[in-house]
Parts: C-alpha cells; structure tokens; sequence
C-alpha cells in the first residue's frame, strides 16, 4: 500500500505494465466487437447516406468538363489576355479545332455548351451548330481556321464568347457557388448578376422568413395542445393525442390538397365568408399560391413535430412545482410564467430546431399550395436538379442550405444551449 | 377530543369528507381544530388520506363535503395563492432552473418586496438551515437532506402562520432525520408557527408534536398528545400502530367497578380497564398490554398485579433491555421488554415463567 502510493510514475498492474496501458488493452477486445456489431449499419449509412452527400456537395465546386473537354485550347487561352479586347490568334482557333474534332466523335461538345450556356446564353446552341460544321474539317490539313470559324458563326469573331470559356476552364470553380448568391464569374472577377437575373437571395431569404413564420405559429398554436396532453386526465389525452398524430397517417399530398379546398377562392373559407356577408362576393381573399397559404398548410404539417417534443418534456414537469408556486403566493399566471414556462423551454427548443429546419428544406406543400410568391428555395433547387440540369448550382444552393441551418443550429447552442433541448 | 365549536381555533376542519372519484370516500368525516402555535402531527398508514387533508387546507384540493376554516374564514373563499401557507412538499419541489437563492427568492417577489429586504429575509432563512454557502447552487447540486433543508427555508422565508409538511424526511438518513426532526420542532416553537406534519413513522410523530392525530381509513382514530396516545390509545388500531404491543384476545365476563373481567380464549380469566366503548358484557376484546409494563421478577411484580403463566420463547440481549418472546395464553408473539439491571435474570428458551402486570395497563379495546 504505503509503496504504491509513494512511487511516483504511472500506476502499475499486477504484471508490471502500466495500468492505463493494460485497461486499453482490455478495453480493445469489448470495443472491437461493438465495432463489428454497428459495422453494417456504419456501412449502409456511409454508403447510402455519407457518400452520396458528399459526392453531391463536391458537384458545387467541380468544373472539370471544360478542361476535360478542350484541353489543347484550355492551354492555348493561358496565352491570351481578354482584358485586351482583341481576338485570339491562329494557333488558338487550330487547337480548338482539334480539340472540337475529337469531342464531337465523342459526342461530347454538346454537353459542354450546356455547361457553358448556364452562364452565357447562347453557347450550348453555338456548340450544337457549329459542330455540325466543325465535324467536316480536318485539324491537319484544313488550316488556317480563324476565319473558317468566324465563317461558321460570327459568335466565334467575339471577345466575349472565348472570355467566357477562359473564366470557367477551371477545375474547381466558385462559380456555382457565386450564381446561387446571385453574382456570377466574369474575366474581371466575381461580379453581380444583372438586376433581372437576382431572384436566389430573395428566395434564401424568403425561406428563412418564412420558415421562422411557421416556427412561431407552431410554438403559439402547439403550446396549449402540449400543455392539454400533459395535463389533461389519461383517457382524454389519448383521444387527443390521437387527433394530434392523425395527420400522420394520412398522406401529405392529401392533406396539402385539402388545404387548396379550404383556401382557394371559390374555396371553404371564402363561401362561407361570402355567405357570411363578411367578405364581398367580387372580393374574395387570396389565401393560396402565396405565402399565407404556404405558412398556412405548412404550420399545420409541421405542428406534430412541435407538439411531441414539447408534450414530453411537459409530462417530466411535476404538478407540485406549479403547487409549491401557488402556496408561496403565486398567481396562477406568475406560476406558470415563472416555473412552467422557464422548465418547458427544452420542448420549445427541440420543437423548433425540428421545425425550422424540416421547415427549411420543405418542398411539396410549397410547390402545391405556394405559387410563384410563396415558394422556397428548394423549389428552385429541385428545378435545377430535374429541369434545367444545372447539378452544379443545385449542389450550391444545397451547400448553402446546410450552412445556413449549421449556422443557425450554432447560434442556438451559444444561446440557449444544446443541452436544453430534450426530445423526450 | 376535537373541540370543533371552539373559536380561538386557526385551522379547523368540520365535518370534512372528501372522494376523488364519486365512489369511495378518502377522507370521511373528519373533524379537527388547532390553536395557533400548535404543533400537530398526521400519522397514518400508507393511503390513509393524510395528503389529501394537507392537499384541502393548501387549496389543491375541494373538500366534497364540510368546510375548512383558516381563521374563522371558510377557506374555499380564499385562493390558494393568498392563503399565506407555507409548504414542504414530499418531494421537495425545489424550482430545478433556479439556484437555492432564486428559490428562496421567489416568495418574496410575489410579494414584491424590495431587493434590499429580500436579500437580507434569504440570508437569514439560510442561516437558519445552516445553508449559507449554498445560495449560488441549483438543487440538483444538493444533497437529499440539503434539499430537504432548503424546501423548509424556502417555506418559512415569507414568515407564514401555517406550514403544512408532507413527509419532509422520508429520504433522509436515520441520523440526520433525528437532527432534522430536532431542528424543525425548535424553528416551529421559536418562531410560533403552526405546523401540521404528516408523517407514518410513528417515533417522528411522537418526538416531535404537541398533538398526534392518527389516521386510518379516512378518519382519525384518536388525537392526543403523544405521551396519552402512547399510554391510553383508545382502540386497538391506535394501540397497534404506536408502539409496541401484545394482543390477547377474548370475551368479556363481567364488568365490576370500573374492572373488566375478560375469559381469554383459553379459558383464562384476567381483569382489565374497559376502554373503548364497545367493551360490554358478552363482547368479543382484545386486550392491550405494553411489553414493558409487564414483570417477571417476583421483586418486581406489584401488590394487586395479575399473573399469569408463560414460557419462554426466546430471550434476546440488547444492551439496555432484555426483548423477551413468550408463549402466553396461546399467544406465542407476546413480547416483554426488561431493563437490564444486576438483580433481573436472564432467562432460557423453553422455561416456565410468572408473569405479572398490574390491571390499568391491561387495556381492553374494541374486537
Ligand atoms: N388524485 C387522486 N385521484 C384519485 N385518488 C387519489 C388521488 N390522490 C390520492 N388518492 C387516493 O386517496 C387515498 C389517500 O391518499 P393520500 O395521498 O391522501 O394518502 P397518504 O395518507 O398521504 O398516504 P402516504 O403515506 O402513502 O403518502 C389513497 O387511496 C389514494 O389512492
Ligand atoms: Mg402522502
């Protein structure tokens, strides 16, 4: 005893090795066969979560098509200055044909004028044109080529078509990235997108307003429902709580549609307001396809993942706090006030993270019931991804998003505190 | 008993019933008055309606039927917030989200005292717990007795007339709840409050009230002063639940002078004081003796005491007392207590022994 406890140095165990070394060592075996249990999960997870995510998000900075594509030119414009003005020489216009020659058997130009036309309109129609003509020169013989371009299309005889494939033939860009905040790439650096072109920002902002909306109106309508679940008698709770997780069992198209029923304006509401007498027949409300009906539909979708979060932590309140306010002279308000409310923010908390970001990323309602004034940024991601095939901005926008909801989550924890928020 | 029409009382139950669910009565005619600065104890077995009552005269509960007075006014006009009643829940309900100091506090903001006053009423609350350190903790960083100290400074920090405790120290440590129990009856007196305790452990309920009411069943069975419940209990629930006791049971004979004579149901005949009411000639009994009023040393056996044979059963040592288990009229549980002294002797399983009490403590209670 008394030698163990004045030898200085590390403990040691029974055999001599220290016992940090030895604990790990007995440790390995119980952590290596908890591994191999979680290890189909972590390979599923990685596989189908990890990765694709991943490979989505590097898609917002990979530009590799361009250099891919016209390699002899991409080298040949180091040489060329478009700040000048002038045109490129000969020997530019001949790698490019060479570089056209092998890309049109490929079959691969027309894809690289798409890619090119995200940022200057007009290209991917100059690209399937003029490799109609290209395709029947031949890059050893044919030459000199300048002119026989320009022949082929004037747009070849302009500054502004080779500066556009100078800008963008690096491999990884920021110019996705620049679109989805409404600037864009130019020789002379990251510049503004022209005033009709602006609409991204207003939609990321749009969506935070309008997400923050619906946070609010979750918390103020969810609150008293949480608070009757918890407090209400067993039986009816349960018939309450039954109504609360109805909507889940129905379907989401469903229960979106019922709302273009409720609002439109030969809809529910505005008969019955017009029936009423309080709204004039030639003056119904306009409810849907803006943003009232989005918040609207979207409250009342979103509003489970509000209530279940605050009821659990509601029911973990003991009666006898409200009790001990009371019988030391509180009114029922400034008890609640002062200790019901301060010991259900964890619920509030975790509801709202929930909320505001499944709120963030929604798609379907908005696209039902938002119109063009009441839609979110993921509608235009989902455009990019299925209409225009532009993946790159797609991919930024989404970047974006996550940083956005990264951030704000940070915020949250700086000021409220993550271990706040309690989920049951 | 329970002087109902009394009008110096400040808390006084009349005629109080209580059902939760329209079916079963949990408090049944109840009756009860307090003088200010009383100390009263509720001792009861488990679900006998003691936090019911304690839950009626705070204001959380509705009395079904009767009526609750607080100083002569009816307390169903009184909401719970203005009653002035200070609470020590069972579990002492310390708010989680605010330190020791904003507990105490909370009090007196509602009563929105100034910062100067409420700081100087907190430390003194504190002080008084021997809590002074703690101001600056959240109850989650206390320990169950500190908690518990807590609880009752933050009941007492807004100086109330009456403090209802619900089972203060039922998680606490045998040696602290002795301290606890000490610190709380002095607190009481020094400063005149009127407490009403609830309590099941019967040497809590003892040591510390000036009264004892015992509950069972959703009545009180008797409300005395310790020392009267413990000596003269008034029937044979109140004789079982405070103390120790032996029960011999019979049918009595005759009743001469103020003397029962009871047929034990093995044919043995002793006398006894008629106690409860139902003791009439004829009548089933169960008679109540104290294992340490009865005697087997011939010394020691008093003039006028009645005897009886017994065996000895088992003979236990405990230091200051000899415990002693005998077979007496077909009781084998009977329990004699001995002091231990030089001249008392110790005896050995399987003798015959004379025992002897005299025939007041021999009580005879209802069947
Ligand atoms: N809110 C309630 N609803 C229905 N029945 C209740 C309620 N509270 C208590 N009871 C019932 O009333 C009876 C008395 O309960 P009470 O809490 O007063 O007992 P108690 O004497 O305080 O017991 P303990 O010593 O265990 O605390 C019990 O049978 C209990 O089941
Ligand atoms: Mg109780």
């Amino acid at each position: 005893m008394t030698d163990a406890t004045s030898q200085s140095g590390p403990v040691l165990a029974a055999d001599g090795t220290p016992l940090k070394k030895s604990l790990a060592r007995a440790l390995r075996l119980q952590k290596t066969r908890a591994l191999m249990l979680i290890a189909p999960l972590l390979v599923f997870v990685m596989v189908s979560f990890i990765f694709p995510i991943a490979k989505m998000l590097f898609k917002s900075v990979e530009n590799e098509i361009v250099v891919e594509t016209l390699p002899l030119t991409v080298a040949e414009l180091q040489n060329w200055n478009a700040e000048s003005g002038a045109l490129p020489d000969e020997a530019l216009y001949a790698a490019f044909v060479a570089d056209m020659v092998v890309a049109i058997d490929a079959k691969r130009h027309t894809r690289l004028g798409t890619r090119l036309n995200y940022e200057h309109t007009g290209m991917s129609s100059l690209f399937r044109k003029s490799g109609r003509k290209i395709k029947k020169l031949d890059p050893a013989a044919d030459g000199p080529f300048k002119e026989k371009l320009i022949d082929i299309d004037k747009k070849w005889g302009d500054v502004t078509t080779w500066a556009v494939i100078k800008t963008h033939s690096v491999k990884i860009t920021n110019g996705y990235f620049l679109n989805a905040i409404d600037m864009q790439r130019t020789p002379e650096g990251a510049q503004a997108q022209p005033e009709d072109k602006r609409i991204l920002i207003k939609l990321f902002q749009r969506t935070l307003f309008m997400s923050l909306m619906i946070t609010v109106s979750c918390i103020l309508l969810g609150y008293p429902v949480a608070w009757l679940l918890a407090n209400l008698p067993a039986r009816t709770a349960n018939i309450l709580m039954i109504l609360v997780l109805l909507p889940f069992w129905t379907s989401l198209l469903v229960r979106t549609s019922a709302w273009k029923v409720m609002l439109q304006q030969q809809g529910v509401i505005n008969e019955v307001l017009v029936w009423i007498g309080l709204v004039a027949d030639d003056a119904r409300l306009v409810m849907i396809n803006n943003q009232f009906g989005t918040i609207v539909a979207m409250t009342h979708i979103l509003l489970p993942f509000m209530i279940l979060p605050m009821y659990s932590v509601m029911q973990t309140i003991q009666p006898t706090y409200l009790r001990a306010a009371k019988s030391m002279g509180a009114t029922n308000w400034t008890a609640f006030w002062r200790v019901y409310f301060p010991l259900s923010v964890p619920g509030i908390g975790a509801g709202s993270i929930l909320v505001f970001i499944l709120a963030i990323g929604y798609y379907i309602t908005p696209e039902i019931v938002g119109g063009t004034k009441g839609v979110f940024i993921s509608n235009r991601i989902a455009y990019h991804i299925s209409s225009s095939l532009n993946w790159g901005l797609a991919a930024a926008l989404g970047t974006i998003l996550l940083g956005v909801v990264l951030l704000l989550y940070w915020c949250y924890d700086k000021i409220v505190g993550i271990d706040n928020v309690k989920l049951g | 008993m329970a002087d109902s029409a009394s009008n110096d009382a400040f808390v006084e139950f009349d005629r109080v019933q209580k059902s939760y669910d329209g079916e079963t009565l949990v408090v049944k005619d109840l009756n009860l008055s307090l003088p200010r600065g009383e100390f009263l104890t509720m001792l009861g077995p488990s679900g006998s309606g003691k936090t019911t009552c304690l839950m009626m005269l705070a204001g959380f509960e509705t009395a079904t039927h009767g009526d609750i007075r607080l100083g002569g006014t009816s307390i169903n006009n009184i909401p719970p917030h203005k009653r002035g009643i200070g609470m020590v829940f069972q579990n002492y309900a310390l708010f989680p989200h605010m330190t020791i100091a904003e507990n105490l506090s909370f009090p007196l903001e509602v009563r929105k005292m100034g910062k100067s006053v409420r700081e100087e009423k907190i430390k003194r609350a504190l002080d008084m717990v021997e809590m002074g350190a703690f101001g600056g903790r959240r109850p989650a960083q206390l320990s169950g007795g500190q908690q518990q100290r807590i609880a009752l400074a933050r009941a007492l920090v807004f100086e109330p007339e009456l403090v209802l405790m619900d089972e203060p120290l039922g998680a606490l440590d045998k040696q602290l709840r002795e301290k606890m129990q000490f610190e709380i009856t002095n607190l009481a007196h020094n400063l005149g409050i009127t407490t009403v305790y609830v309590t099941h452990d019967q040497t809590e309920a003892l040591t510390m009230s000036d009264r004892v009411a015992v509950f069972d069943d959703g009545r009180i069975q008797q409300l005395d002063p310790p020392d009267t419940l413990y000596e003269n209990p008034q029937n044979s629930f109140v004789a079982q639940f405070i103390g120790e006791n032996n029960t011999l049971e019979g049918v009595v004979k005759e009743i001469n002078n103020g003397i029962a004579i009871v047929e034990l149901d093995d044919g043995e005949l002793i006398d006894c004081k008629p106690v409860h009411e139902s003791v009439k000639p004829g009548a089933r009994t169960r008679v109540s003796i104290r294992p340490e009023r009865v005697e087997y040393n011939k010394d020691r056996i008093q003039e006028g005491a009645h005897t009886l044979k017994a065996e000895v059963k088992e003979f236990i040592y405990m230091g200051d007392i000899f415990r002693t288990r005998l077979s007496v009229a077909g009781n084998d549980e009977f329990v004699i207590k001995t002091r231990n002294a030089p001249d008392v002797e110790r005896l050995t399983p399987g003798q015959q022994i004379e025992i002897g009490w005299l025939p007041d403590d021999c009580r005879a209670l209802d069947a």
